[in-house]
């Protein structure tokens, strides 16, 4: 029970409090690049909680069974890079040969996800809290989830934006960015509110 | 030392292994690519701007090349061209492709059709409809805030006094105009030979109309009249031509008194 419960509330911390984009300002590439329509928003987000779960899921052995055991720690980003790199090349392999529509519907987002300092952030994150297996897992999941909120938020807030009579100066990227610190503004609203749930 | 060669040794091995099943999975997963698809879709002109009926030039082409169609003349901005280059590689019988270009039904120039108001909002045709139909005093004709310029993968459409106008050289006959215009006032007209055309949408009665824009169609009769082969008629107080009866005459376009009938022919 109490384990539950500390999963659920890690989750809750990751999607709102500690959310990625908003709260650590991880992964802005795509959060400004593909936000502009709703359903690319989602079929990137969908992308990265899939290979933000799967990396973690194999980068928490590694870590745990060959560099913490010979004592190289200094290690983990260079070889946390290598694997999720090669292993998002190989999940574009497999879905292109057995998931066709998955894989036309991902497109160029899963490539694109292989540098994602996100997932490698969340990663990282893992270990240096020193969670164990399932708090890693569970982790990385929220953090997914917070991204495809605060992408699927954004671009609602994007599409109103194109309507809008913007000043010239503050066209495209500025307006953007604008508008981005006011949602992140808003997420800071939610401090706390974890605790005050579960604390 | 040591821990500096384990530590290399380490990296090495999981990218070795990394490497290699990559390798391995490239290989062993390889999906055969289409060739014959890949090869018509070389041939069109890549806007996949849907013309043909299909999601883009892609599902075209790898229809064509299923045989899930066999009609090679459905791509309207390849034209003659891509049907002819399609039949080749396919080794079906070219289709026929009669050219033909966007034409937008309203001569509400600036000088032609009244206004109400300024309108300063958002620069769409979509939001100024919204707001008591644009500025201009006809609620049918063109806004003139472009939103088929913007529509128009060939630039084929600008802005000229007021209202939208299609250059028939650029035109490739998409259809993304007609899809975009809000007041469905853009029509597709036929370039291999002469027809006439009514520019003017307006159901207004003619009295109306008449204070609305002096170029707007009155529904007098006179056209009706003065066509021989039945292919005038009008309906709601304007004026329609049926483009299979007209033979290009000419003698609606003297009759009518506002001279909203125009003349489309080729290559003009």
């Amino acid at each position: 029970m109490e384990l539950t419960k500390g999963l659920i509330a890690l989750f809750l911390t990751m999607i709102l409090t500690q959310n990625f984009i908003l709260a650590k300002f991880l992964g802005i590439c795509p959060f400004l690049g593909v936000s502009k329509k709703l359903d690319t928003a989602l079929g990137m987000s969908l992308a990265v909680i899939f290979v933000m779960a799967l990396s973690t899921a194999v980068t928490y052995p590694i870590n745990k069974y060959i560099l913490v055991a010979n004592n190289l720690e200094y290690l983990q980003t260079i070889v946390f890079i290598l694997v999720i790199a090669a292993l998002v090349q190989m999940v574009e392999i497999v879905l292109k040969k057995y998931i066709p529509a998955l894989y036309n519907s991902l497109g160029i987002y899963l490539p694109l996800i292989t540098t994602n300092c996100a997932v490698l952030g969340v990663v990282t994150l893992n270990v240096d809290n020193g969670y164990d297996f399932i708090h890693s897992l569970i982790c990385s999941l929220g953090g997914g989830v917070g991204f495809l909120v605060a992408m699927v938020m954004f671009a609602g807030v994007r599409s109103r934006l194109e309507s809008c009579d913007v000043p010239k100066f503050l066209k495209g990227l500025p307006i953007t960015l604008i508008a981005a610190s006011l949602v992140s503004v808003s997420f800071l609203g939610f401090a706390g509110l974890v605790e005050g749930i579960f604390g | 030392m040591n821990s500096i060669i384990l530590a290399v040794v380490i990296v090495a091995v999981i990218g070795l292994i990394a490497g290699l099943g990559l390798a391995v999975a490239s290989v062993v997963m390889a999906v055969p690519v289409d060739e014959k698809a890949e090869a018509i879709r070389e041939c069109l002109p890549g806007a996949n701007c849907g013309a043909c009926g299909f999601s883009g030039c892609d599902g075209y082409a790898s229809a064509l090349s299923k045989g899930i169609t066999s009609n090679t003349a459905l791509c309207a901005p390849g034209g003659a061209d891509a049907s002819a280059a399609i039949a080749k590689i396919t080794g079906l019988s070219a289709g026929e492709v009669k050219a033909s270009s966007a034409v937008v039904m309203c001569q509400g120039f600036c000088e032609n059709a009244n206004t109400k108001m300024i309108y300063n909002g958002v620069q769409s045709c979509q939001m100024a409809k919204q707001l008591f139909g644009g500025s201009k005093e006809c609620i049918y004709g063109c806004i003139g805030l472009g939103d088929c310029v913007k529509a128009c993968p060939y630039e084929a459409i600008h802005i000229c006094d007021g209202v939208a106008r299609v250059n028939p050289l650029q035109c490739k006959a998409c259809k993304m105009c007609v899809k975009t215009c809000p007041n469905g006032i853009i029509k597709m007209m036929p370039l291999y030979e002469t027809k006439a055309a009514v520019l003017c949408v307006n159901k207004d009665k003619g009295a109306v109309t008449r204070k609305e824009c002096s170029s707007g169609c009155i529904g007098c009769m006179k056209c009706v009249k003065a066509c021989e082969f039945d292919a005038v008629k009008v309906e709601n107080f304007c004026a329609k031509v049926n483009t299979l009866k007209c033979t290009g005459c000419g003698k609606c376009t003297e009759a009518c008194p506002v001279k909203c009938i125009n003349l489309i022919t080729p290559g003009n």
